[in-house]
């Protein structure tokens, strides 16, 4: 069974007491049907949110099995013909997959490598802000953009950074050559770290400063007392105190790493074009939905689907490794 | 100083930091400030700008000399733009009720000891960690016949387990003796969630609530992909990429004037358009994330 804590290790999972494999069957079954009567209730209140999970996660899942066929929409899943791994031996040799692939892990290196300083600093330069009121104020602004929408944030980008953006009419009444920052496929990696940057390092920022809310303040005093300054205070105290959430955070980011931002490739797919903004997202809707291919899209989608899944477990077991908590633990049932 | 009235003093401990130190510090808080801020002040600006201004300053404009409403009063009179707030505002409101009523029954009942409790919480948290991919949601939202209808846009979305664990990790903090009490009572489980859990925990509905309705206003793919001939159910978000970023011109017909404003002036009003109604539940979003209901969940 998987336990998954969203978080901090201290606090225990919840007691959900499920009723233990090695008692008799006879007694068992009539504390089933007695706890059915107690909460029943509460299993109505489940009846929603489960329809909705199967309706639109479980039952979809299933879906993956056209990958797995050459999928007909006239014919339906039912009678579509089954061509075992085919699909996926077609995507092997299909050099545009490759390309999303490519594009897919590079992207998701620079935001790996280049997005994750930028929150640690801006919750260390929060932190360390003495003024209330600034403080807050400045929490506020960077917090907002992750509120807006990919393609508000896209169109803002454009409006600033773009052919005719304040940037390059700057340039231009300067007399230099417009810099072609939303359409270059060479500078694309980077500007979409940016804009992700832009968009969610503030938002990224929040639990961080819960963490560094958390850093007993009796080890910086101690640790000023024995003439330690700032910087010293700031690697041999804080880093360690927050580095569970730190390692926490990379693990949520690894096992999305193949899920870099969607929608925003997707919007602009049409300015960069498909060599440098195709991601394993964009792959499947082009293919699939608009292509038509929808069994070679949804072979793609299932192998990033399972990719990530593996990403995921992958480094968590790795966290583990090193002793830390990560996200969830296996637990063997008692 | 005025930091001696504020209660946020330096710590005796703390030394005080250098020019050096507090000034970059200064620099840095500016100029992130003015990299979130002043895109969406040329928004601002360029949509009440005049057109004259507009092609003066070659195409955005920081500060309206000569403000003028055109571009809005423009982009109202034809059908398109009314639409499309129409559709948003619909699918924002009963979406955002859904997926509330979905996520406050299923955390209220997976916070207690329930039966198929542990299976059910791990179907919601395992959500967290695979998608079951775009084809198959698709196949899947055909086959219950939603394409080109507007609930296409509302039930998929109406349970996020993101959401569901700040909810849930709410109701497990609410002490137990309070509901033990209510039941020996004689209080049903739907009473107890209506007349006591519910009330305690505004904050905590209020917060989600308003991140449902952020995701909802903010849906812009799920209508890419769901709505193919029925333009006319277009959200604002989809209006917003034809004629912001891809650029499709608006035509004087399809605005239903003769004459037409600056495009940029009339793309800037689309932006706020899209803009505004998220600066508007900030405030209140911010109040209460910022009160420790996030983080709290977070740690939880």
């Amino acid at each position: 069974m998987m336990q998954v804590t969203t978080g901090m290790p201290q606090q225990p999972a919840p007691a959900l007491d499920a009723p233990r494999p090695s008692t008799p069957a006879r007694p068992r079954q009539r504390s089933l049907r007695a706890r059915f009567r107690r909460d029943w209730r509460m299993l109505v209140m489940m009846v929603p949110g489960v329809a909705a999970l199967l309706l639109f996660f479980y039952i979809p899942i299933l879906g993956n099995v056209v990958a797995f066929q050459d999928y007909q929409p006239y014919l339906g899943i039912a009678d579509s013909e089954w061509v075992g791994f085919g699909n996926f031996v077609d995507l092997y040799s299909n050099p545009d997959f490759w390309n999303a692939l490519q594009n897919t892990l590079i992207l998701a290196l620079f935001q790996l490598v280049l997005f994750f300083p930028f929150p640690l600093a801006l919750a260390l330069l929060v932190d360390s802000l003495v003024s209330t009121n600034v403080r807050r104020t400045f929490q506020s602004i960077v917090y907002l953009p992750h509120f807006l929408s990919w393609v508000l944030v896209i169109a803002l980008f454009q409006q600033a950074l773009g052919a005719n953006g304040l940037v390059n009419n700057g340039l231009r009444t300067m007399g230099m050559d417009p810099i072609g920052f939303m359409t270059d496929p060479s500078i694309f990696p980077l500007m979409a770290t940016f804009q992700v940057i832009w968009k969610d390092a503030g938002w990224a920022m929040i639990i961080f400063l819960a963490a560094l809310a958390n850093v007993d303040v009796e080890l910086y005093e101690a640790a000023a007392a024995d003439g330690a300054g700032r910087w010293r205070r700031l690697w041999h105290i804080t880093l360690p105190s927050i580095r569970a959430i730190v390692i926490l955070l990379l693990i949520l980011r690894i096992g999305d790493i193949l899920s870099v931002g969607f929608e925003q490739f997707l919007l602009q797919r049409d300015s960069v074009g498909a060599g440098a903004a195709e991601v394993l997202d964009t792959f499947t809707y082009f293919s699939g939905v608009i292509g038509g291919n929808w069994s070679a899209g949804a072979a793609a989608g299932l192998a990033k689907g399972v990719v990530g899944l593996a990403l995921i477990i992958g480094a968590n077991k790795l966290a583990h490794r090193f002793g830390e908590p990560g996200i969830f633990q296996s637990r063997k049932e008692s | 100083m005025a930091r001696d009235v504020t209660p946020s003093t330096r710590p005796v401990w703390k030394e005080k930091p250098s020019a050096v130190l507090s000034s970059t510090k200064a620099v840095v808080v500016a100029l992130t400030t003015a990299a979130i801020l002043i895109p969406m002040l040329v928004v601002i600006s360029t949509s009440l700008a005049s057109e004259d201004q507009i092609l003066e300053s070659g195409g955005y404009v920081l500060f309206p000399t000569h403000p003028t409403l055109e571009a809005y009063r423009v982009l109202f009179r034809g059908p398109f733009m009314i639409q499309a707030i129409g559709v948003s505002a619909f699918v924002t409101a009963v979406g955002t009720a859904l997926a509330l009523f979905t996520t406050v029954t299923m955390a209220y009942a997976l916070s207690r000891p329930v039966l198929f409790g542990r299976p059910v919480l791990f179907g919601v948290l395992f959500t967290l960690l695979f998608a079951p991919g775009l084809i198959p949601m698709f196949l899947m939202v055909r086959q219950l016949n939603l394409l080109d209808t507007v609930w296409s846009l509302i039930l998929p979305g109406a349970i996020s387990a993101f959401n569901f664990v700040v909810m849930r990790s709410f109701f497990m903090s609410i002490p137990r003796e309070l509901l033990e009490a209510a039941q020996i009572d004689g209080a049903s489980d739907f009473y107890v969630l209506w007349r006591i859990v519910l009330p305690l925990s505004k904050a905590v509905v209020a917060v989600v609530g308003l991140f449902y309705a952020v995701g909802f206003w903010n849906a812009f793919f799920n209508a890419l992909l769901y709505i193919q001939r029925r333009t006319d159910l277009y959200p604002i978000q989809v209006i917003l990429r034809s004629y912001v970023i891809r650029g499709d011109s608006l035509t004087a017909d399809q605005l239903g004037v003769s004459q037409v404003p600056p495009p940029q002036s009339l793309q800037m009003a689309i932006v706020m358009v899209a803009l505004v109604p998220i600066l508007l539940v900030y405030p209140f979003l911010q109040r209460h994330f910022t009160k420790g209901v996030i983080t709290g969940a977070v740690k939880g």
